[in-house]
């Protein structure tokens, strides 16, 4: 199996904290990971650095045999133009319209004329459902809608490697189940790597070839779901199982209540 | 279609401020009374251009024929030698007449030209002999005052 | 003592991070200049924006621009009338109006309308990911948002400033000739014979297109240096309209005591 993104050894963190120690990973051309972890463990800052806009403190991303962070402004564009990446809100042009959101990348790095422009995106929006959402500017747009705006935008170009932070973030089952089935024929169509950000434990669980597990900066568990579900480690049980209590701290590192109330 | 309307109303923007341009220059700038291509210089020495700046007009018979184009102070005869570039259409006598004259009472100052009857004309780099100096307020109210004063004494 | 080296120190430190923002400003408008070759090559992006910060403040412009024609032609006849040569009220109204309030009014505004509406766009895009959606899809904002602003603002206020200086002379006519009465062939002949096109309007035009210049780049770099929150932006935005109205008043003493003096 062809690893087409590769992580070594890397270690990031805002300003002087750090937040990765340590991480290594791999994503398999082909394949849907996905990437599961707490609330602020650094999940989407995983996907920024792959797509090169933060700088790792040591280590280096490979992605298609090229290291992301040693590349000029035109090498990085160069790698950015094989991903599609669904952001965590969204991050909709706001100035635009649904239909021209989408044609957005296509009008950018295509010459093609704007009928075939017009045909490409209506067939992406069909794919989210929102043909009939074309004209709206995303302002009108339920949270959910946009969101799935913003997944026709990032597959607009048909990318190699697509990263979706949190796809099914307030959707509906049915959505859910829709988006689900996309990503997967996407992927399997188109031959894509597919990376998911997301904190839906059936659904990834069904549907992901492999996944990671994030705790404490560096990552806890990987295996394929069966190889998971089998795991004995409690961090992997309390997450599936979603417990209170275990491992996986809810609270963010804090002193203790009472240095906060000044008792 | 929202395109063409973008650029209709930018076209119209830039139209307008074009049509503003040519009004400053043609109406309210002296753009066309000023294009002065072609000059000789002449030169002539005052013992006193009172406010004359660089850039005043030089009029004849009230027409402007060139512009003021230096104006410096002569350290060895101690007057200001002043540079006058005149508009080749216009010629005039060698015994030429300069006067620094004010538009109105407190207005700015210009040279006046009045030709002489001298059969050559002045030539580039010729020096125009008869000047005379700005009236200066302060030298007019004293003169005014001495012949009163004078006067009295009779 | 303590106090004083504090109070030191406070200065420093402030005058470390104006000259830090102050180079990072210039280091965003030699970005600009590179990518702009880009984004030339999408004019339709710029002329875009000159509608948004060019036609959309042309009717604040001209309607500001015909009352202060008014006022001047007002206070500049009951002035001039004392002296006897009222007839000089349009000389007054055209080279005020040419040489300093037509660039500064224009700036001060633009600073108000255009360059508030930009920073608080950019700062926004930025907070909400657009900008860094951008970057992912190896689009670079600078080429596709700055520069065509950038350029746009460049364009639009010098056009902006002769428009301003036009209908001012025309509300000064107005007062002037029509509800006063002074002698329209006077009006217009000692305005011709005092203003010059080479000294007054050219350096009035050079006037506005370096304020056009500093209200564009520091409204750019307000929106694009904001913190990413809507406290963030909407400081940035008030931090816009006093820098730019600062800086417009201060470089208009500069280029005055350079051009007329
Ligand atoms: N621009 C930033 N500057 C400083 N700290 C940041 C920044 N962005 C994120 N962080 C911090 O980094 C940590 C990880 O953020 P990240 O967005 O990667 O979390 P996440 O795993 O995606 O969380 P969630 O599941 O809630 O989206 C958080 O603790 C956050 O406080
Ligand atoms: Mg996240």
């Amino acid at each position: 199996m062809e690893e087409l993104i590769s992580i070594n050894n890397l270690s990031f963190g805002y300003g002087e904290s750090t937040l990765h120690k340590n991480i290594n990973m791999k994503f398999s051309r082909g394949k849907v990971s996905a990437i599961m972890g707490g609330s602020g463990c650094g999940k989407t800052t995983i996907l920024k650095l792959i797509a090169g806009q933060l700088q790792p403190k040591s280590g280096e991303i490979v992605v298609d045999g090229q290291v992301v962070h040693d590349q000029g402004r035109e090498g990085i564009y160069n790698i950015r133009r094989k991903m599609g990446m669904l952001f965590q809100h969204g991050a909709l042009f706001t100035d635009l319209n649904v239909f021209d959101n989408v044609a957005f990348p296509m009008r950018e790095h295509t010459n093609l004329p704007e009928n075939m422009i017009k045909d490409l995106v209506l067939l992406k929006l069909n794919a989210v459902g929102l043909r009939g959402a074309q004209k709206k500017m995303p302002s009108e747009l339920s949270g959910g809608m946009s969101r799935r705006v913003a997944l026709a935008r990032a597959i607009a170009l048909d990318p190699d490697i697509i990263m979706y932070d949190e796809p099914f973030a307030g959707l509906d089952p049915i959505s859910m189940a829709v988006i689900c089935d996309l990503i997967r024929s996407l992927n399997d169509a188109l031959g894509a790597t597919s990376i998911i950000v997301t904190h839906d434990v059936a659904e990834t669980f069904s549907f992901a070839d492999y996944i990671y597990f994030l705790a404490d900066g560096e990552v806890a568990a990987e295996g394929s779901p069966k190889q998971l579900l089998a795991s004995k480690l409690p961090f992997v049980r309390q997450f599936i199982h979603s417990e209170k209590d275990g491992p996986v701290p809810f609270h963010v590192d804090a002193p203790t209540y009472g240095v906060d109330l000044q008792l | 279609m929202e395109r063409t309307k973008l650029d209709i109303w930018v076209g119209i923007f830039v139209i307008i401020g074009l049509a503003a341009l040519f009004g400053l220059a043609t109406k309210v700038g002296n753009l066309t009374s000023n294009n002065i291509k072609e000059t000789y210089s002449v030169y002539a020495h005052f013992e006193n251009i009172g406010g004359l700046k660089p850039r005043a007009a030089v009029k004849a018979a009230g027409v402007v024929v060139g512009r003021v184009n230096s104006i410096i102070f002569d350290t060895e005869a101690y007057h200001a030698v002043v540079s006058i570039d005149v508009d080749k259409r216009y010629v005039f006598p060698k015994d030429t007449f300069a006067n620094i004259y004010t538009a109105g009472l407190l207005g700015e100052q210009y040279i006046g030209l009045e030709a002489g009857g001298d059969m050559t004309n002045l030539a580039a780099g010729d020096l125009i002999t008869q000047t005379q100096d700005a009236v200066v307020l302060e030298k007019l109210i004293s003169q005014f005052l001495y012949s009163k004063a004078s006067e009295e004494d009779k | 003592m303590n106090n004083l080296l504090n109070i030191i120190a406070g200065l420093g430190s402030s005058f470390r991070s104006k000259m830090i923002r102050l180079g990072a400003g210039t280091r965003l408008f030699f970005l600009i200049i590179i990518y702009s070759a880009d984004s030339f090559k999408r004019i339709g992006l710029t002329i875009r924006e000159i509608y948004f910060t060019g036609v959309l403040s042309l009717v604040i412009i001209v309607v500001s621009a015909f009352f202060v024609g008014m006022v001047l032609g007002l206070q500049g006849y009951y002035t001039l009338e004392k002296y006897g040569s009222s007839e000089a009220i349009g000389v007054l109204v055209a080279l005020a109006l040419v040489r300093e309030l037509g660039p500064v009014v224009t700036a001060l505004l633009f600073a108000g309308r255009a360059g508030t509406a930009i920073t608080a766009e950019i700062g926004l895009m930025k907070a909400t990911e657009q900008l860094s959606a951008m970057e992912v899809m190896a689009v670079s904002p600078i080429a596709r948002i700055i520069a065509p602003r950038f350029w746009a603002g460049m364009i639009s206020m010098p056009i902006l400033a002769t428009i301003f200086s036009m209908v001012g002379i025309l509300g000064g006519y107005f007062i002037a000739v029509l509800v006063i009465g002074v002698d329209e062939g006077a009006f217009w002949s000692q305005m011709q014979a005092n203003v010059d096109f080479s000294n007054d309007i050219v350096d009035g035009a050079i006037k506005s297109i370096v304020f056009g210049f500093a209200c564009t780049i520091i409204a750019l770099f307000e929106g694009f240096d904001a913190p990413p929150t809507a406290e963030g932006v909407s400081r940035a935005t008030t931090r816009t309209v006093v820098i730019s109205s600062l800086a417009v008043l201060g470089l208009d003493f500069i280029l005055t005591s350079f051009m007329f003096v």
